[in-house]
């Protein structure tokens, strides 16, 4: 079955090292030099702690899926999906390269990336 | 300060429309105000506040509405928490009224999405203009059906949640929606064909997913003196709560619970009364997974036993422990503009001013609780709780 149709991203000044990152193949997330936690989706502030002295960490791709649903209603069904990363941020994405029906909460899942239509790649997750 | 006591809703108006291809969306918002008038005995120029949701009023927040109405006003409030920004406004109005700022407050909601062909549940939406989040959600297909079914999917692992423990909520609502004349959704159905309707997005069934509907609705708050001086039955706002919930930076996400643990307290606290106390409960039903969720987060039950607590008809009036939606709800009667907080407050003051359907009638109804969420369980929302009291 073709694929879906993923909607293009939209780079902007806070976000383009992150798109840049993914046509690489990597994963970014937010981290605050001021309180250590690490935020998802990134901002240029710190939503804890409001300090705007935030710098990119590379993820490591490792993930639990929290939850997620298959859309029937759609041209192709999909599987949407927030997805606990190692780092500790959860993430939607869609779950995919898998039978949708075998998808489980509690399983483990890597990064995979999945061209969007006219922008850069997106990350997705697929089971372990 | 408090806004116990300081105002009662004197008037409220669902318009009966369900499919208005013949109407604009400003029309329908100035007929369900006139409706509104025409409840409470009043006339337009009495009005000098205005409320409503930017969302729903086409123009600059308010002000195209306000000028296309022609009012008079002293003060006004467009905020937007999308379905439960009318419970909101009811609160906004109470805090107005009681502060001094104007003394009949009118809100408003009107829209046509089944009129325009809008698939509300199942279509991705794209903001014309980007929303900071909108990159990290929009590439995976957040329909609104997939991100409360990610909620039910959620609420069933961690709880034993069960898709006909929701099917009851539908149930319920079929049976009151009976006798509503004007209701989308008239036949009573049972859990198996619930549960057996298509999936649409799992866990979530067709008939687990609220109608798409036309029309609008309108309330009055006012000053209790002015209620005093009209010959309606009077329905004092006793309490009200309001709580944003978001994301939090993706920090131990969790999408079992909604703001109304926040706003829920808020408002029996300043009414002084418990989830006992109340007869009954308007409880917004974008799907069962919403009520469920909402009642356990309002006290009603206990964390996570709200699949046990909705199920065996304990919501029908006359049978249940918590009557709720005895108009049928967005379930099964109406939805319009895809928001349903203004009718919840429109069958709870029904209810208490003894108007309800003969049927749905709650016996001695005294305190009625409205309650609801917008924006979207999966991602952020805004919710918002009032609670009434007949005098």
């Amino acid at each position: 079955m073709a694929d879906r149709k993923i909607t293009a991203p939209q780079p902007n000044p806070e976000t383009q090292a992150y798109w840049d990152a993914a046509a690489e193949g990597k994963l970014l997330i937010k981290k605050c030099n001021a309180c250590g936690e690490v935020h998802f989706y990134p901002r240029a502030h710190c939503p804890f702690c409001f300090s705007d002295n935030t710098a990119w960490q590379q993820a490591s791709g490792a993930g639990v899926v929290y939850t997620y649903s298959v859309m029937r209603r759609a041209p192709v069904p999909y599987a949407i999906a927030y997805v606990t990363l190692a780092e500790g941020p959860t993430m939607m994405t869609n779950i995919v390269d898998c039978d949708l029906d075998g998808i489980k909460i509690g399983q483990k899942v890597k990064l995979v990336f999945k061209p969007s239509e006219g922008g850069p790649p997106v990350p997705c997750f697929a089971p372990v | 300060m408090s806004i116990k006591g300081k105002s009662n809703i004197i008037g409220v108006y669902e318009h009966p429309t369900r499919l208005a291809t013949d109407k604009t969306v400003p029309q329908l918002h100035a007929e369900s105000a006139r409706g509104a008038i025409e409840d409470a005995g009043i006339t337009k120029d009495d009005i000098d506040g205005y409320f409503c949701a930017a969302g729903d009023t086409p123009g600059l927040g308010a002000l195209s509405m306000i000028d296309y109405m022609g009012l008079k006003l002293k003060h006004w409030d467009s905020t937007d928490t999308g379905g439960s920004s009318y419970l909101l406004q009811v609160g906004h109005a109470a805090e107005a009224i009681a502060a001094g700022k104007c003394n009949i407050a009118l809100i408003t909601l009107a829209g046509r999405p089944r009129a325009e062909g809008m698939a509300t549940g199942t279509a991705p939406r794209q903001p014309s203009v980007p929303f900071p989040e909108t990159s990290f959600e929009t590439p995976y297909g957040p329909a609104t059906a997939n991100m409360y079914a990610m909620c039910a999917m959620r609420h069933m692992h961690q709880y034993g949640t069960t898709s006909e423990q929701l099917a009851w909520v539908k149930v319920a609502a079929s049976h009151h929606a009976q006798y509503n004349e004007h209701a989308m959704l008239r036949d009573v159905v049972t859990v198996e064909e619930v549960v057996n309707s298509p999936m649409i997005a799992d866990p979530l069934h067709r008939l687990d997913c609220c109608v798409i509907s036309d029309g609008g609705g309108a309330i009055i708050v006012a000053r209790p003196e002015i209620a005093k001086s009209l010959k309606r039955p009077k329905v004092s706002v006793i309490g009200c709560g309001e709580s944003p919930k978001n994301q939090y930076g993706g920090k131990n996400l969790d999408l079992t619970y909604s703001g109304a643990v926040v706003s829920g307290p808020l408002a029996f606290a300043e009414a002084g009364v418990k989830p006992g106390d109340i007869k009954y409960a308007s409880i917004y039903d974008s799907f069962t997974i919403t009520v469920v969720m909402q009642i356990e987060d309002l006290g009603f039950c206990e964390k996570g036993q709200g699949g046990r607590f909705v199920s065996d008809g304990n919501l029908i009036s006359g049978t249940g422990k918590l009557p709720f939606n005895t108009d049928g709800g967005g379930l099964c009667n109406n939805h319009p503009s895809n928001r349903g907080g203004l009718t919840k407050v429109v069958e709870a003051v029904r209810q208490l001013r003894g108007e309800a359907h003969p049927a749905v009638q709650v016996r001695n109804c005294d305190i009625a609780l409205a309650h609801g969420t917008g924006g979207s369980l999966g991602t952020r929302h805004g919710a918002a709780t009032v609670i009434m009291e007949r005098e």
